[in-house]
């Protein structure tokens, strides 16, 4: 494997100059991989795991990718079937008008100025494709159609560039026909996958997640084990010892979030929170080590292998015998479950419609999916005064709100975690509209681009949205990013370092657990990050002088 | 490449017209057979098109969602923005249909000293709407030629159309709106570097066939004026399927005519079925309510899923020294 490139300062990456266009059309410029941008080949066992096709070792730098002798037949076969299985695609494929209302809301275009970033010529790689072998027009007149053959500089074209977008809908938004370059990326990379040109990084978790059940690759006794270290921390911090269930059978309530949660900061302070909060309230509720990642790669790379990973959430919910489940702060996880999983997997008639067990609200818009989110359970309790809180616990901090692109454009959930934030934190700034909420901007490292080698490319699509810090660290002082989603945990805090050091992140029930009065708690003197509370060295050092 | 290819097409076809249309012989070519055949192509392209959209299956409740969801019931819910009841949908497709909802949001994104900013940006809302709606006034008033007597709203649309009251005839506005838009709307492909690299032919085409058309069109009215009635009893014996060419109807009414055909005929194939695609769009025709209402999808296939049996078999020793509860000990 090659070794990973330095990535360029920042000061390099603001250089984009999006009025210069190549010499030469589009069409007729093939892609050219550059290191940085691009994620390593999928190793052969990875694929051989959950049964893909094609598993070899190979890099898209090879000139041979070594692929079936029949790989343009089964493309093109599958882009057949697609159109008739996704009216997205098929009407996608039709009707833009080239307009370019999409093309600088994309955080990779911005970031990059590479044109083929722009979402409308992305789209147009794989319409080229579909009007030279699936419309009159591009089938008589070809090039002047803007239809082209498919060959290989095309699929390496395609490789490139569908693992150049994180499937964050903002150009959907903007379009005047919700042209989403996601469907389009999404059945990109389904055909990409019918001939084995799968990254790494995204073959491995799904591996995992087929497997073991969650995408790191934790065995049970290692889930259960981490969770033990993080019961250590909240016992050192609140004197209260916690004794979460695991594959409990006749719980009330499952509950599901993404593994990376169990795994790294600050994803475990987050996790921390989830299990002060559900001890505080004494709820009836399980963790599994099998349906243990809500999280879904599959979705990155086909519907059936998203299909087969979250089967097992149903499943488990089955075998418990649990009432409903709750979720995790999580993006893509989001995304499937509210748009996806009851379709899939469903329908969920063998659990009870969502009942908050602590304020008895009926949770009426997951009434089919039997999933609720865990924002919105929260914030029911905090508007129901369930929960006590001491926001001062967070006055170091000056909070900003991420919205993810999964919960935002997929499912719309923006006022539950505000509402979280502000009644557990005092200093809370909103970044600028044009950067939050329906037109918030992707961490630049979703759907499965959060691998290493591809740092550079992670850096650009993340400036948008690292830039909106940066203006509300230089003007309110912000020093805390926080977040609902668990790739955002992982993703941010290098992002945040490159752009804009001194902003730390933060899942929003890290900040609750931080200000929740727990009952029978000792005097906290340290926020879950084992760090002193605001206020504590001056105590400590009065005390010294009595 | 795509600009000089599409406009020289446009020329050739006002050329072939203009002289077909001189020639006696031709004029029931260009009157009556083009015309007809224009509007059959147009027809069934257009309903084959929207039917293999409709025979596309939808497998998954996708809206891209732009406002907040229905959840908490003290939430204030975005009901067209993200809506979750079907009247919520009938409502966000109105916006998008009449009024563009979705280009009205777009920002123009900038580079100002190392730092992206963002800023207004509604030109290409305005001109699109502005070409959008002129174009379906001037449709409906067209009515004029199809219908006797002519219905009254014809002729309150076409006062309203000319309420500046200036020139004799009265200057209508929607075709000169039709024609800035139009222009504007190329101007800004060319002028634009980004917009002008993602081009094709088919992009510029399209908008010189319609500026023609227009063009052809205010010729007509204002310039080199043709008679009127000789149209009239053209177009209805069109509409009679009893057609015949008057004699002495100028040349410039044929072309008019045929770059209309031309544009029919090229509608189903093209771009510009929009028109019909906008209605169908998943993202935004569809509620936000997948978790409230399941959601079937069509094709669902049985894929190959790891059991939590097979799952215990492999951790079950590692399980049970974990305190983890297990199916068989």
């Amino acid at each position: 494997m090659a070794k990973p490139t330095e990535t360029p300062k920042p000061e390099e990456l603001t250089k984009v100059d999006y009025d210069s266009t190549p010499e030469t059309d589009w069409i007729e410029t093939p892609a050219e991989l550059k290191p940085g941008i691009y994620c390593y080949g999928a190793r052969p066992k990875y694929l051989e795991e959950v049964g893909f096709p094609n598993p070899r070792e190979w890099q898209p730098t090879d000139d041979d990718w070594k692929l079936p002798a029949e790989w343009k037949e089964t493309v093109l076969e599958g882009i057949k079937e697609r159109l008739s299985k996704y009216r997205t695609f098929h009407v996608f494929m039709d009707i833009c008008v080239r307009c370019g209302a999409c093309a600088d809301k994309c955080h990779f275009y911005i970031g990059s100025g590479d044109p083929k970033n722009m979402p409308v010529l992305r789209a147009e790689l794989m319409r080229s494709v579909y009007r030279k072998y699936f419309t009159p027009g591009g089938k008589l007149f070809g090039k002047l159609a803007g239809a082209r053959d498919l060959d290989m500089d095309v699929l390496k074209e395609w490789w490139y560039y569908f693992y150049q977008c994180t499937e964050c809908r903002r150009c959907s938004v903007f379009c005047p026909y919700g042209i989403d370059q996601a469907e389009i990326t999404m059945i990109g990379r389904e055909l990409l996958n019918l001939i084995g040109t799968q990254t790494d990084w995204i073959g491995g978790p799904v591996a995992n997640c087929y497997k073991k059940g969650n995408h790191l690759g934790l065995e049970p006794h290692a889930i259960t084990g981490n969770i033990e270290y993080l019961l250590d921390d909240i016992e050192e911090i609140t004197g209260i010892k916690i004794e979460p269930t695991f594959n409990r059978k006749g719980a009330e309530i499952l509950f599901v979030t993404p593994s990376g949660d169990l795994f790294g900061d600050p994803g475990t302070y987050t996790a921390m929170g989830y299990l002060m909060l559900f001890h505080e309230l004494g709820m009836d509720y399980t963790w599994s080590t099998y349906a243990s990642e809500g999280g879904n790669f599959g979705f990155f790379t086909s519907m059936d292998m998203a299909k087969r990973l979250n089967y097992k959430i149903y499943a488990e919910a089955k075998r418990l015998g649990v009432k409903w489940i709750l979720g995790g702060e999580c993006g893509h996880m989001w995304r499937v479950l509210n748009q996806y999983m009851d379709t899939w997997n469903g329908p969920a008639d063998f659990m009870e419609e969502p009942v908050s067990p602590i304020t008895g609200t009926k949770f009426e818009n997951a009434k089919s999916t039997k999933m609720v989110h865990i924002a919105e359970f929260t914030a029911d309790l905090i508007k129901h005064g369930k929960l006590k809180f001491d926001p001062s616990r967070n006055d170091h901090l000056k909070v900003t709100f991420h919205d993810s692109c999964n919960t935002s454009r997929g499912m719309g959930l923006f006022e539950e975690p505000r509402y979280i934030i502000k009644n557990v934190c005092n200093n809370f700034y909103e970044m600028s509209d044009d950067t939050t909420r329906e037109k918030t901007f992707c961490c630049g490292s979703g759907s499965g681009l959060n691998a290493g080698e591809n740092m550079e490319l992670r850096m650009r699509g993340g400036m948008p949205r690292a830039h909106a810090v940066r203006n509300v660290h230089e003007k309110y002082g912000v020093n805390m990013l926080a977040n609902i989603c668990a790739i955002d945990r992982a993703v941010l805090p290098p992002l945040m370092q490159y752009w804009v050091p001194g902003v730390e992140v933060c899942g929003t029930h890290e900040l609750l657990a931080n200000a929740l009065i727990m009952k029978g708690e000792q005097k906290r003197t340290q926020d879950l990050r084992l760090e002193d509370l605001p206020g504590v060295e001056e105590e400590n050092e009065e005390e010294g002088g009595e | 490449m795509g600009i000089f290819f599409s406009l020289v097409v446009v020329i050739v076809l006002v050329a072939v017209s203009f002289v077909g249309a001189s020639m006696s012989g031709l004029q029931g070519l260009f009157g009556v057979y083009i015309p007809y055949l224009a509007i059959i192509i147009f027809i069934v392209g257009f309903v084959r098109k929207v039917m293999s959209w409709g025979r596309s299956a939808v497998p998954f409740r996708i809206p891209t969602t732009c406002g907040q969801q229905k959840s908490l019931p003290w939430i204030k819910h975005s009901s067209l923005d993200n809506p979750q009841s079907t009247a919520g949908v009938i409502g966000r497709m109105i916006l998008e249909v009449v009024l563009f909802r979705s280009l009205f949001r777009n920002l123009k994104t900038e580079m100002n000293g190392g730092r992206v900013t963002y800023g207004s940006s509604k030109w290409l809302w305005l001109a699109g709407l502005a070409f959008h709606v002129s174009f379906f006034v001037i449709l409906v008033r067209h009515l004029r030629f199809f219908l006797e007597p002519v219905p009254f709203f014809i002729n309150m649309l076409d006062s309203l159309d000319g309420f500046l009251q200036v020139g004799v005839p009265h200057l209508l506005i929607s075709g000169v709106v039709l024609v800035a838009a139009a222009g504007y709307l190329f101007l800004r492909r060319i002028a634009v570097p980004q917009v002008r690299y993602i081009s094709l032919p088919a992009d510029y085409f399209p908008l010189f066939l319609i500026i023609g058309i227009g063009l052809t069109g205010i010729i007509m009215r204002y310039i080199t004026k043709v008679d009127i009635i000789k149209v009239k009893s053209l177009t209805m014996g069109l509409v009679g399927f009893k057609a015949s060419v008057p004699e002495g109807i100028g040349a410039i009414f044929f072309v008019h005519l045929f770059l209309i055909s031309v544009l029919l005929a090229y509608f189903p194939f093209s771009k510009l079925m929009h028109l019909g695609g906008v209605f169908l769009s998943p993202t935004r025709n569809l509620p936000n309510n997948s978790r409230e209402v399941r959601h079937v999808n069509p094709w669902d296939q049985p894929v190959k899923v790891h059991t939590y049996a097979q799952y215990e078999d492999e951790f079950r020793e590692k399980m049970k020294d974990a305190g983890i509860p297990v199916e068989k000990e």
